[in-house]
């Protein structure tokens, strides 16, 4: 749906706008409430806070970002600021250690050997090289049991990564935006995006492995 | 550059935020390592994957409570 029109009918009352905007991003805010907090009634008291917000901010809204990404903001500076006042927040001190553990790699080195290298490639120990999913039917990657078994990798992530491939891969914001919402800098966030999503990548590989 | 490196830039590959130099070698390295290119295939294809996830939609209850937050904002 085109932006302006629809604040336009927002900003007119349409519930009709309104309805398509919290069908749209209602469940995603909740979600996004959880990375910050983990009581479940209080990640959608976050989200219904979050919508009172969008509708008293509407006259002040510029569209200086997308009214996603201004709706994403407000949802997750209410998370950061109420949570730690109610202490019901999960800890943002982890970021250290997540970042700690950065140095260590993402694929096992135990499938790399620099012997069987032919040239300055082919590294990769004979049988542990990663496979083509070509083959693999895309009704297969995209089955509902697929799909849960990323989410399932995904919920287990250290919370840093959650919040980072929430926001980049499942949500779709920009880098930029991301690191506003966080408040880390590119370089963490992109240490944390490649950690997720290697771990998302390791999964898939050993979940679509041909039966041998 | 070896595999084992290469994997670990595939991120700042494909965000495009690798140094021009490191780009090239990882261009030359890919263009002769089957492994290495199916590693980068796979990683987009775990980004477009997990782009696929989708949220569950919305309980009558919280549907009301929207409605009615929504009817009690335009009485205001």
């Amino acid at each position: 749906m085109d932006e302006a029109v629809l604040l336009d009918s927002l900003r007119a009352g349409d519930e009709a706008a309104f309805t398509w905007l919290v069908e749209h991003y209602h469940a995603s805010l909740v979600r996004l409430a959880r990375l910050f907090v983990r009581d479940e009634t209080f990640a959608e008291e976050l989200a219904q806070e979050t919508w009172l917000a969008v509708l008293q901010g509407l006259n002040h809204f510029e569209s200086r970002s997308s009214l996603k990404t201004w709706i994403f903001t407000i949802l997750t500076n209410k998370a950061k600021t109420r949570g730690q006042r109610e202490k019901r927040t999960i800890s943002l001190t982890s970021l250290e250690d997540e970042l700690h553990a950065s140095g260590r790699p993402t694929v096992d080195p135990e499938r790399f050997n620099d012997s069987s290298a032919v040239g300055d490639v082919n590294h990769w120990v004979w049988g542990t090289r990663p496979a083509s999913w070509a083959g693999v039917p895309e009704e297969s990657l995209l089955s509902q049991e697929t799909m849960d078994m990323i989410r399932r990798v995904i919920d287990v992530l250290p919370e840093n990564q959650r919040r980072v491939i929430t926001l980049r891969d499942i949500q779709e914001l920009s880098t930029d935006e991301v690191c506003n919402i966080l408040g880390i800098s590119e370089t963490n966030q992109r240490v944390l995006l490649h950690r997720a999503r290697a771990r998302v990548r390791q999964a898939l590989e050993a979940y679509l492995q041909p039966e041998t | 550059m070896t595999c084992k490196e290469l994997v670990e830039l595939v991120t700042e590959y494909l965000e495009g935020s690798l140094p021009e130099d490191v780009r090239a070698r990882m261009d030359q390295h890919l263009s002769g390592c089957d492994g290495c290119s199916s590693y980068l295939e796979q990683m987009r294809q775990t980004i477009r994957l997990t782009g696929r996830l989708q949220e569950e939609n919305l309980t009558s209850q919280q549907r009301d409570d929207l409605l009615k937050l929504f009817s009690d904002w335009k009485k205001t």
